[in-house]
C-alpha cells in the first residue's frame, strides 16, 4: 500500500482548507520559479522520464504530447486547455481536485503553459460543477492577487492568463476536439483527426489538451523528481492515481493509490468491501462506464494499471470503479449504461447515433426476457458495426460495455431470452431490416 | 441524442438587464478579439438565469445579435446542450441522477418519490408551481450516490426519507441545505478511512 508521504493530493478529503496559505503549507507553489528556470526541454524530458500517462482515460504519455507542440511560436499563439469536463459515469476524481486542491491545478497550468509556450490557458469545466467552479475561480483570483499568475507569473517572466469556461451538460465535450468546438461556441461535435490539436486546435492554433489530474500532478513530479514518480508502480504504468470506488460497496470513496494496486485491495481495504461480502460480487466496471466489465474470477487477481487492464480486454480509463453485486440485475445495469450513451451521442456519425439507440432498446428487451435467442448474436453484430466506424472514440465507448457483457454474461442473457426468433424461414412475415441475420446460413 | 421541446408560450422580447450586460462584457473579454462567439454558452446561461431558469427564443435572437452571429447557430447550441431549459421549469428544478452508479444505490426509489410528491410525469411543473423534476445522466458525484441537483446545488448521499423531507421543506417554504445527507465533507470513506491518517488529526 502507498505510504502517506508519497501521496500527492494531501487534501483529498478536505481536512485542510483549499486556500493559498494552506496550499503553500502543503508544499504547493514552492520552487515554481526554479523549475521554470531549468527550461522547457528539461521540464518535458523530466515528464517523459517520469512516464506519466494521461489520467483522462486514454492514457497517452504526457511528455510525448507536449513535445508535439511546435518548439517556436510562429504567427499563431499557443493554447493550453484543461479538460475538467468530467462526466464519465463512475468518475468523480476531478471534482475533488477542483474543490479541494485547486492550487495544484493552477500551479500545474503555469508550468505546463511555460513548457508548451502558451500564454493563455482555458479550463473547460462541466456546467453542473457550479460550486466547484466558484471555488476554482476563487483560487485563480487569489493566485492573480499574489502575482503567481498574470504578468510575470511567479517571477518567471512568463505571462499567463487562466480563464474558466463552463460547459452545459454534454458528455461528448470530454472528447478533446469536441471540447475545442464547444470552446469556440459551437455544438460539441468531434473533429476529424488528423490534423491533431497539437498543431491545429483552438481557433486553428496549436493547442495542448490535458486532464485535470494529469496537470495537477506535474508540479509534484518536477519537485520530487521523475525518479521518485517512476519508482511507484511498474514500467510504463508509473505513479499514483485517484481511484473512485462507487456502487455496491460498504464505504464508497475516492482514494489515491499506487498504480497497479490489486483491485481486491482497493475494494476491501479502502471501500469497506462489497455489500454482502466478496463472494457476493458479480462484476466490476474498472474504468468508468465505457470500459468492458470484469466478472468476479478476474477481479480476484487483477491489478489496476493501464497494461494489466488491456491484457484482460478492458481498460483503466479514468479509474472509476463501479462495483456490482449479485443483488443487481447485470443486464439491466448495462441497459442503463446503453441508455446513457444513446442520450449522449452527439448525432454526427450515423453508426453511433442510430446504433446506440438499437443497443439500448435490445438490452432493455433482453433485461425483460422479451428478446429472441438469435438477437444475442445480432447485438454483438451491432456493436461491431459501431466500433471503429465513427469519428471519435465514443463509438468504442458505447459498444465496449455491451461487448463486455456479451463476453462474460452471454449465458445469463441466453437463459433469460430463450425463445425462437419471431421470423423463421418460409414464414410470411413482413421483411425485417435485420432478417438476413436471423437466417442461419447468413449469420 | 436528447429531444428538447421548445415552449409554445414565448415572450415577444428579451433584453439583458444591466447586471447581465456587465457579466456578459467581462466574459467576452476572456476570448481573443473577433472570437466573441466563444461566449455564446455563457451568455445563454446568463439569459437562463435572468429569465426564471429557461431560455425563450427571443433571448437566442438577442444573443445572436449581441455576438454578431447567425441566429441558427445560437439555436443549435441551445438545443444541443442539456443544461439549457427551453421551456419553463419549477422554481426549484430537481434533477435526479439515474445513471448506473446512482441506480445501483437506489436512484429509482428517489424517482418514485418525485413522481408521487411532485408530478407524475417528468418535466411537468407541480400544482403549486414550485417544483419540477427530471431524470438526468451522470452528474459526476458517483461516490456520493444517490444524488440530485436542485438548482445550483448538489444534494448527496440521499435516501427516500431524506428526499421526502427535502420536498416537504420546499413545499413549506423552509430553507434546504445542500451537501451530503450523511454528514460527509468530501469523498472520504464514511467510516474507517485507511489513508491520510495524519491529516485527519491535523
Amino acid at each position: 500500500m502507498l505510504e502517506d508521504k508519497d501521496r500527492i493530493f494531501k487534501n483529498l478529503y478536505n481536512d485542510f482548507s483549499s486556500d493559498l496559505l494552506s496550499a503553500k503549507k502543503r508544499g504547493d507553489w514552492s520552487k515554481t520559479k526554479d523549475i521554470c528556470e531549468k527550461g522547457r526541454d528539461w521540464i518535458i524530458n523530466e515528464i517523459k522520464d517520469s512516464q506519466l500517462r494521461g489520467r483522462g482515460g486514454a492514457g497517452f504519455p504526457t511528455g510525448l504530447k507536449w513535445s508535439f507542440a511546435p518548439k517556436e511560436v510562429g504567427s499563431r499563439p499557443h493554447y493550453l486547455v484543461i479538460n475538467a469536463d468530467e462526466s464519465e459515469p463512475g468518475t468523480c476524481k476531478d471534482r475533488d481536485i477542483l474543490r479541494f486542491e485547486p492550487h495544484k491545478l493552477i500551479e500545474g497550468c503555469l508550468i505546463s503553459s511555460y513548457a508548451v509556450n502558451a500564454h493563455v490557458c482555458y479550463i473547460y469545466i462541466r456546467g453542473e460543477y457550479i460550486a466547484e467552479g466558484a471555488k476554482l475561480q476563487k483560487a485563480i483570483d487569489e493566485a492573480y492577487e499574489s502575482g503567481l499568475i498574470g504578468k510575470n507569473s511567479c517571477g518567471t517572466g512568463w505571462d499567463l492568463d487562466i480563464y474558466l469556461h463552463y460547459g452545459a451538460g454534454a458528455y461528448i465535450c470530454g472528447e478533446e476536439t469536441a471540447l475545442l468546438e464547444s470552446l469556440e461556441g459551437k455544438k460539441g461535435q468531434p473533429r476529424l483527426k488528423p490534423p491533431f490539436p497539437a498543431l491545429i486546435g483552438l481557433y486553428g492554433c496549436p493547442t495542448i489538451i490535458n486532464n485535470v489530474e494529469t496537470i495537477s500532478v506535474v508540479p509534484t513530479i518536477l519537485r520530487r523528481g521523475a525518479k521518485w514518480f517512476s519508482s511507484l508502480g511498474r514500467e510504463r504504468n508509473t505513479g499514483t492515481k485517484i481511484y473512485c470506488i462507487s456502487g455496491n460497496v460498504n464505504n464508497p470513496c475516492n482514494v489515491e493509490e499506487e498504480m497497479g494496486v490489486p483491485l481486491k485491495d482497493l475494494i476491501e481495504k479502502h471501500a469497506g468491501g462489497v455489500v454482502g461480502g466478496w463472494d457476493n460480487l458479480k462484476a466490476v466496471i474498472p474504468g468508468g462506464s465505457s470500459m468492458p466489465l470484469l466478472p468476479k474470477h478476474i477481479c480476484d487477481t487483477i491489478k489496476m494499471d493501464f497494461d494489466a487492464c488491456v491484457e484482460n480486454k478492458t481498460g483503466l480509463g479514468t479509474a472509476g470503479i463501479v462495483v456490482i453485486n449479485n443483488d443487481q440485475d447485470i443486464i439491466k445495469c448495462m441497459a442503463r449504461i446503453a441508455r446513457f450513451y444513446k442520450h449522449e451521442s452527439c448525432g454526427q456519425c450515423t453508426p453511433c447515433r442510430e446504433g446506440s439507440g438499437w443497443m439500448w432498446r435490445m438490452l432493455e428487451r433482453m433485461a425483460k426476457g422479451e428478446a429472441s435467442r438469435e438477437e444475442v448474436d445480432m447485438l454483438m453484430d451491432v456493436t461491431k458495426q459501431i466500433e471503429g466506424h465513427t469519428i471519435c472514440a465514443f463509438g468504442e465507448g458505447s459498444s465496449w460495455p455491451v461487448q463486455g457483457l456479451l463476453r462474460h454474461f452471454k449465458k445469463e442473457i441466453e437463459e433469460r431470452n430463450n425463445f425462437n426468433p419471431l421470423v423463421n424461414r418460409g414464414q410470411k412475415n413482413p421483411y425485417l431490416v435485420d432478417q438476413h441475420l436471423l437466417e442461419k446460413e447468413n449469420a | 441524442m436528447s429531444l428538447k421541446k421548445v415552449s409554445k408560450n414565448q415572450p415577444e422580447t428579451f433584453e439583458f438587464n444591466e447586471e447581465a450586460l456587465g457579466v456578459a462584457k467581462k466574459i467576452i473579454s476572456n476570448y481573443p478579439n473577433g472570437k466573441q462567439q466563444s461566449a455564446v454558452m455563457a451568455l445563454l446561461y446568463i439569459a437562463q438565469r435572468q429569465n426564471n431558469n429557461w431560455i425563450p427564443l427571443a433571448a437566442m435572437k438577442y444573443i445572436a445579435k449581441y455576438l454578431n452571429m447567425p441566429y441558427i447557430k445560437v439555436y443549435e447550441v441551445a438545443t444541443f446542450y442539456t443544461m439549457y431549459n427551453l421551456s419553463p421549469v419549477g422554481e426549484y428544478f430537481i434533477q435526479v441522477c439515474t445513471t448506473t452508479p446512482c441506480m445501483l444505490r437506489g436512484a429509482y426509489k428517489l424517482v418514485n418519490i418525485c413522481k408521487n410528491k411532485i408530478s407524475k410525469k417528468e418535466s411537468e411543473i407541480s400544482k403549486d408551481g414550485k417544483m419540477s423534476w427530471m431524470e438526468v445522466e451522470c452528474l459526476g458525484a458517483c461516490v456520493n450516490a444517490p444524488m440530485m441537483q436542485i438548482n445550483d446545488d448538489y444534494f448527496e448521499d440521499l435516501n427516500e426519507i431524506k428526499l421526502e423531507k427535502i420536498i416537504d421543506n420546499i413545499k413549506e417554504g423552509r430553507k434546504i441545505e445542500p451537501g451530503s445527507y450523511k454528514g460527509r465533507k468530501s469523498s472520504e470513506p464514511e467510516n474507517n478511512r485507511s489513508t491520510l491518517m495524519e491529516s485527519k488529526n491535523a
